[in-house]
């Protein structure tokens, strides 16, 4: 394998990652709070069929952006009132967005657009486009460093810089801010928070909100950056790797950030079944790769690296009095 | 009052059979409706044509989940439509099952195959028409290298990789010959962004041809093909014009033919096997002002000199479903 085969890879890498941690910060965020979360899935697909519908419609890729920041945020508060206010199952929350997502989308693209519940291509400003960063052509030629800059970092969307720059903001919000010490406190123990005055419902309910506004930019990456429109059942399972990059990460925000990367690496692997051969010498089978992310969590969860320990109210919806 | 309602409904229902006793076609399509810009859709053009041409009418229905595929066929065949046709290989079972009940109603299905003494089973030979555009591929290609994009895999995409394959290689015997599946589950069909990166990767082992045979994939790997600026090959209907001079060609499976031919025979309609094959215009490739500039007198001449060969029996392209072999290709 060569230099350039390898930034290839990582090139790909970071543009597989950059859906799951997006979508995985998301999950952080409400699960943080207490709030379990498996709708992920559905609240990306939502967001990436109304971004790229009125991204389509209004030709604006950041009017697309925000309606698909809406779409999620639509679907968390759902999920918000199911089980912060009327005290719900949190999972089947999850599982009813998911369902309720894979098949409005299709029905709505396809009562809009007639396309097959597709919408129509998005082409120059409805789509988010890459940018050079600064000085990346004039410096390509330095050696080793310049290749990198200008192939790796340098020539992606806007949004993959954004995932990017999420990871210290959580980190920061979460372990130097008032805010993010009551947000952990909620999903450790709500009691304390109520004792001290401060409303676990708002706060729960801010979580999941952050979480819709972060699932809305991954499923807009989705549907406008990566891709250029909308086909049915796009996000592919994102949701649930994410979900399992979460407790790999052992719901940290940088830990977050290398589970996300590795795993968009192994996606990256199965893409190129000729380089894997003559790394390692021998066939390796393109299914392996795409249930390693799972195994890993498997062996997390099992306690054999480390040990997962999910925030301790997790799951449990919060009772005043009983 | 029970027997007054008897009467009236035995009157109501005689009334019904005189309506449909001249017999209108009727089709079924499968889920994706028919305005799916691809399989479904080139079924809907076919029946257009046909009444069209005919002045006819036929009945048509757009099921909206598997659980309504039995009683849709039952509900044309009561109503005396005749034949009935249905399109897509997920009508075989239920079809199956309700063909024996209607000895007197012909269907036709397409896609796959139901052994019934009253049904047409429409099957295309994919294989031929991948030929030809791989023969394309490998003559656009500049650098050598040609790759293919599957969806799901599964023994018919398997197929369209092993006779484009033996296309191009029939045209230079050196060419490099990519062909990477998006996946082993049925979320494969819709996966568009690996789609996308599968083409990306492709692209940097040197491929410039790109031919996608992968439902809602294929749209990533056209979009990213055209991004990239290299030649894609579109797939079951004539894609050419989603990205105007950078889709090199569609490979065709004239649906549209099928159903025009079941309809237009009738209650005559020849039952059992009816093979769709560049011989009989069942599968070919896509011409049309899109890409005309971009497909060169050459790539014509010996396409349509391949095709020429295949309808007289002297070349013959391989099948990979007859033996789940591809002499042209590993998998």
């Amino acid at each position: 394998m060569d230099f350039a085969t390898l930034l290839q890879m990582l090139d790909a890498t970071l543009r597989l990652a950059t859906p799951l941690l997006l979508a995985c910060l998301a999950g952080l965020f409400s699960e943080r709070a207490g709030i379990f979360d498996i709708g992920l899935e559905g609240k990306m697909l939502a967001a990436a069929f109304l971004s790229a519908a009125i991204a389509a419609v209004s030709g604006s890729v950041w009017l697309g952006l925000f309606a698909g920041i809406g779409a999620s945020m639509m679907l968390s508060v759902v999920h918000g009132l199911a089980s912060i206010t009327f005290r719900g199952n949190q999972l089947i929350s999850g599982v009813a967005i998911n369902f309720l997502a894979a098949g409005l989308t299709v029905v709505i693209a396809q009562s809009w657009f007639r396309q097959g519940g597709r919408t129509p291509q998005l082409t120059g400003d409805a789509r988010f486009n890459p940018i050079d960063l600064p000085f990346a052509e004039a410096l390509q030629n330095v050696p080793i460093l310049g290749p990198i800059y200008y192939e790796l970092i340098s020539g992606h969307t806007i949004l993959v810089y954004v995932a990017l720059l999420m990871v210290p903001l959580t980190w920061w919000i979460l372990f130097r801010t008032r805010f993010g010490l009551r947000l952990r406190a909620v999903g450790e123990n709500p009691a304390a928070v109520d004792t001290a005055g401060v409303s676990v419902i708002w706060l729960r309910f801010a979580a999941v909100g952050i979480c819709g506004i972060l699932c809305g930019i991954a499923g807009a990456y989705l549907a406008t950056a990566l891709q250029a429109g909308f086909v049915k059942d796009m996000s592919a399972g994102r949701g649930f790797i994410a979900l399992a990059a979460l407790i790999f990460a052992k719901w940290r925000p940088w830990y977050a950030l290398y589970a996300c990367l590795l795993f968009g690496f192994l996606q990256a692997m199965s893409l190129r079944p000729d380089v894997i051969e003559n790394v390692v010498g021998f066939q390796v089978n393109g299914q392996f790769l795409d249930v390693l992310p799972y195994i890993l969590t498997v062996v997390i969860l099992a306690g054999f690296v480390g040990k997962a320990i999910p925030p301790r109210a997790g799951g449990e919806p919060y009772v005043k009095e009983r | 009052m029970t027997l007054m309602h008897k009467f009236l409904g035995a009157s109501a229902a005689l009334a019904l059979t005189a309506g449909t006793a001249a017999a209108d076609p009727a089709i079924l399509f499968d889920l994706g409706g028919k305005f799916d810009k691809s399989f479904n859709e080139s079924a809907y053009n076919g029946a257009e044509r046909w009444a069209q041409e005919t002045g006819g009418s036929y009945a048509e229905v757009e099921i909206q989940s598997d659980a309504q595929r039995e009683q849709a066929i039952r509900r044309f065949a009561e109503s005396g439509a005749n034949p009935i046709v249905m399109a897509g290989f997920s009508w075989a079972t239920p079809l199956a099952e309700v063909a024996a009940d209607y000895p007197d109603t012909k269907f036709a299905i397409i896609d796959m195959v139901v052994d019934a003494p009253n049904v047409r089973s429409v099957v295309f030979n994919e294989h031929e028409g991948s030929y030809l555009v791989g023969m394309m591929a490998a003559m656009a290609s500049e650098t050598g290298t040609v790759s293919f994009v599957g969806g799901m895999d599964i023994p018919l995409i398997r197929k369209f990789a092993c006779g484009y394959a033996q296309g191009a290689k029939a045209v230079n015997a050196d060419i490099n010959v990519i062909a990477n599946m998006t996946g082993t589950t049925p979320a494969a069909w819709n996966d568009p962004v690996k789609g996308s990166e599968l083409t990306l990767a492709q692209i940097s082992q040197g491929s410039d041809v790109v031919f996608a045979a992968a439902g809602g994939t294929g749209v990533g790997v056209l979009q990213t093909a055209a991004d990239e600026d290299i030649f894609s090959i579109g797939v079951d209907a004539n894609q050419n014009y989603l990205h105007p001079g950078q889709v090199l060609t569609s490979m065709m499976k004239r649906v549209d033919n099928a159903v025009y031919d079941a309809m237009m025979a009738g209650e005559d309609l020849e039952t059992g096997f009816n093979v769709m094959s560049v011989a009989n215009r069942g599968v070919g490739f896509a011409m049309d002002a899109n890409n005309e500039p971009i497909v060169s007198y050459e790539m014509l001449e010996a396409t349509y000199g391949a095709a020429a060969d295949m309808a007289s029996g002297e070349l013959s392209v391989h099948d990979y479903t007859s033996d789940e072999s591809c002499p042209a290709l590993d998998f």
